[in-house]
């Protein structure tokens, strides 16, 4: 997400608008993209994301395969590398990746020629979720410059923060986190936001309102003292949202362990919280991710060749 | 063999041990230095059976690069005692001290003497050792220092990992007064880097990468200088990168503590930036810090604050490098960069080129106690020929070290060896070398 502008961002969110009203109708399924190989490379599990490529690119119409971890050959030992180039012999046309370590789809563009779609890596960048919280917000709400969004809990770790930040901000949104201080990565401030340890404070007079999954292994005692403490000061509940704007939304990535950084209330209350609609944007955001980067690449032409633009490789974003 | 009477005609003497620089020549002697200076030949052609015209190119003691990891024995697939030989001499290094994390570990006089036999063997760059300060570097119990220091072992250390109980280090402190002893300290306090990868800093928060704070070399120093302080034993700390460590070596020095410090090249030649998109070449540890600090060691060296500059050679192949960021090894090697990254410090006008090279020659071999690094009438005859100007540009694919983990491929630089001489003998010869 960091370095795309704020044209680009737009061009992807109009395209995904159109694919909303698509994916409404009985008929989901368009030819567009017919013959094109999308392969879902997931070096780390998850369930929603795997599931939302695979629909966009079935809906575009492409052959969708997902490669899972556990029966590939990175449990024999191939490197990261090597996986890269023997999916790349068998010219996909677009390869999405998630994987645990920050900077691994960047190493794994570098090593194929088509496109990379950046699935979430490490504690590096989330694009896609940032595209569909965008969208969910802009459809809401009709614009996303001049408001205030609050990124809330483990920012340190968390891929979906450093995206949101970089596209809000891109587009002219006023951005604050609010965390405990060892759930904040370190020059915070240089990232363009406002930054806030108490959560009544960071939500006053917001707009949105982003909650962020807190990690299991981050609950108890090595970060913050306690599943208790750290609902009570950071969890977000009816009280604390108060403190926002009244027709203020409260949005989260997915999972959510409820009681621990959200009221199971608030995340069912359906006037507030627009958790579905980004689950429905997820897919609409992925199709214009994947029409956008093979669209313009040639058809195959009558040698049966098929010219990849090298700059078409999206990288990291 | 001896090498029989050589004469270096012509060429711009320099020892940095005594502040030579004059235009004169070098007569070698069975492998010795016999004779140098202006006076030289003045009267005429000297009768000997080779002579080297320099035309004007600098000739030096050889280099001592005093922090180097061979990798032999135990994974001679990164390194080995001939190829890192190779790799010394194409960088104008004469003499060299490896550190003690081989497999076996340094950590016991056997493999001393196994070290020095290989090294005999291969005829190259003069190898000498440090052995680990604890058995198999775990930090528990001593090794014979005393021993270890009889069989030649130049000084102690636990590589590169930190030596962490306070208690162990204190008593290795005491102990080694007894052999006049130096030890060296990787000075990293191991629960503030635990799981770093980088400088901890805006860099490693917008890669997503975990970040090892400044406050983990500062704090380990300073704790450090408290526990030297309390014996007269040599203490020395390797590689420093942060202002305020080396503000507090600084201090300490002055107050008339026996302590030292050196660093790498790529500590004052580059920061932090250079992971740029991950690059995993720029990942070494300590991590490369940020501008202020970079400009901190350049200072640090200026004023002599640092003593000394070692390569710190880390080798390691590609297939622990091309990968993700958090999978990959740490280090760079450095045997071939040492010299023309050094003499950066004198083209950007830091010191002179005295000073520069002091940090390479004799302040090391001080350090280590070697007889090496200057130039002295009944020396062995280690030198360096270099062009302290020529510009040319770091090539991976050329140099000589196994593994070729290096960040400052493509990087335009000045000042190169141009022939390596030890006990006499010319080892190393640049393909291009007018002479």
């Amino acid at each position: 997400m960091e370095g795309l502008s704020a044209s680009e961002i737009s061009l992807l969110l109009d395209t995904a608008d159109g694919y909303v009203e698509q994916n409404r109708q009985a008929d989901k399924k368009r030819d567009l993209l017919h013959g094109r190989t999308l392969i879902n490379l997931f070096f780390e599990n998850s369930t929603r994301t795997r599931t939302s490529f695979e629909l966009a690119g079935k809906r575009l119409g492409l052959d969708v395969i997902n490669m899972s971890v556990a029966t590939s050959a990175i449990k024999k030992g191939e490197t990261l590398i090597d996986t890269a180039m023997t999916l790349n012999a068998m010219h996909p046309d677009v390869l999405v990746v998630r994987h645990a370590d920050s900077g691994a789809v960047e190493l794994l563009s570098q090593k194929v020629n088509c496109s990379v779609i950046n699935a979430g890596d490490g504690s590096h960048e989330h694009p896609t979720q940032a595209l569909l919280d965008a969208l969910t917000i802009r459809r809401r709400i009709g614009r996303l410059n001049n408001l205030t969004v609050a990124i809330c809990g483990d920012i340190a770790h968390s891929r979906v923060a450093r995206s949101n930040i970089h596209l809000l901000h891109t587009m002219g949104a006023r951005v604050r986190v609010v965390a405990p201080p060892t759930l904040l990565p370190p020059a915070m401030d240089r990232f363009g936001v406002e930054v806030f340890t108490d959560m009544r404070k960071g939500l006053a007079d917001c707009d949105v309102v982003m909650m962020l999954r807190l990690q299991l292994e981050r609950m108890q005692g090595s970060f913050v003292p306690s599943v208790r403490e750290y609902y009570r000061y950071f969890g977000l509940d009816a009280d604390k949202l108060a403190y926002a704007k009244p027709d203020a939304f409260v949005m989260h990535p997915g999972p959510m362990n409820r009681g621990v950084e959200i009221a199971s209330e608030l995340a069912d209350d359906i006037d507030r919280s627009v958790i579905r609609q980004q689950v429905e944007m997820g897919v609409a955001v992925r199709m214009a991710c994947i029409d956008i980067l093979t669209r313009n690449q040639a058809r195959p032409g009558p040698t049966g060749d098929t010219y990849v633009d090298p700059t078409e490789t999206a990288g990291g974003n | 063999m001896p090498a029989g009477r050589i004469a270096y005609l012509n060429a711009r003497l320099l020892d940095p041990a005594t502040g030579l620089d004059e235009t004169g020549a070098v007569l070698v002697e069975d492998g010795k230095i016999a004779d140098f200076g202006a006076h030289l030949f003045k009267g005429g052609a000297p009768s000997v059976r080779q002579v080297v015209d320099c035309a004007g190119l600098c000739l030096a003691p050889g280099l001592v690069d005093m922090r180097v990891q061979l990798r032999e024995p135990g994974q001679e697939h990164l390194e080995d005692i001939n190829s890192a030989g190779d790799a010394a001499l194409a960088g104008g290094i004469t003499q060299l001290a490896c550190l003690p994390n081989t497999q076996p570990v340094i950590d016991d006089v056997p493999v001393v003497e196994f070290i020095a036999r290989r090294a005999r063997e291969a005829k190259k760059v003069k190898i000498n050792c440090y052995a680990a300060l604890t058995k198999g570097m775990q930090g528990k119990e001593l090794t014979e220092i005393g021993l270890l220091s009889e069989a030649g072992v130049v000084a102690f250390t636990d590589g590169e990992k930190a030596t962490v109980n306070a208690k162990t280090l204190s008593r290795a402190l005491k102990y080694a007064e007894a052999f006049d002893a130096m030890i060296v300290q990787h000075p990293e306090e191991p629960s503030l880097a635990e799981n770093g990868l980088m400088n901890k800093g805006e860099l490693a928060s917008r890669l997503g990468l975990s970040g090892i704070p400044r406050e983990a070399e500062i704090i380990m120093v300073e704790r450090d200088l408290r526990l030297a302080a309390m014996s007269g034993t040599r203490f020395h700390f390797a590689h420093v990168t942060t202002a305020e460590a080396l503000d507090a070596i600084r201090k300490a020095k002055k107050q008339g503590l026996p302590v030292t410090c050196d660093t790498a090249p790529h500590y004052f030649a580059l920061n932090e930036t250079a992971i740029g998109n991950y690059r995993t070449f720029a990942k070494v540890s300590p991590p490369l810090r940020d501008e202020g600090d970079r400009q901190a060691v350049v200072a640090a060296i200026a004023d002599g604050t640092i003593d000394a500059i070692a390569s710190d050679h880390a080798p390691h192949d590609q297939d622990s490098k091309r990968l993700p960021f958090p999978q990959a090894s740490f280090g760079i090697i450095g045997l071939e960069t040492l010299l023309p990254l050094t003499l950066e410090l004198y083209h950007n006008k830091h010191m002179t080129l005295l000073e520069a090279l002091a940090a390479v020659t004799c302040k090391p071999a001080d350090l280590l106690r070697l007889k090496a690094g200057r130039l002295v009438r009944g020396a062995p005859a280690d030198l360096v020929i270099f062009d302290p100007d020529r510009p040319w540009q770091i090539d991976e694919a050329k140099m000589k070290s196994r593994s070729k983990n290096t960040p400052f491929d493509k990087r335009p630089v000045q000042g190169k060896a141009l022939m390596t001489i030890v006990d006499g003998r010319t080892l190393f010869r640049a393909p291009d070398a007018p002479l």
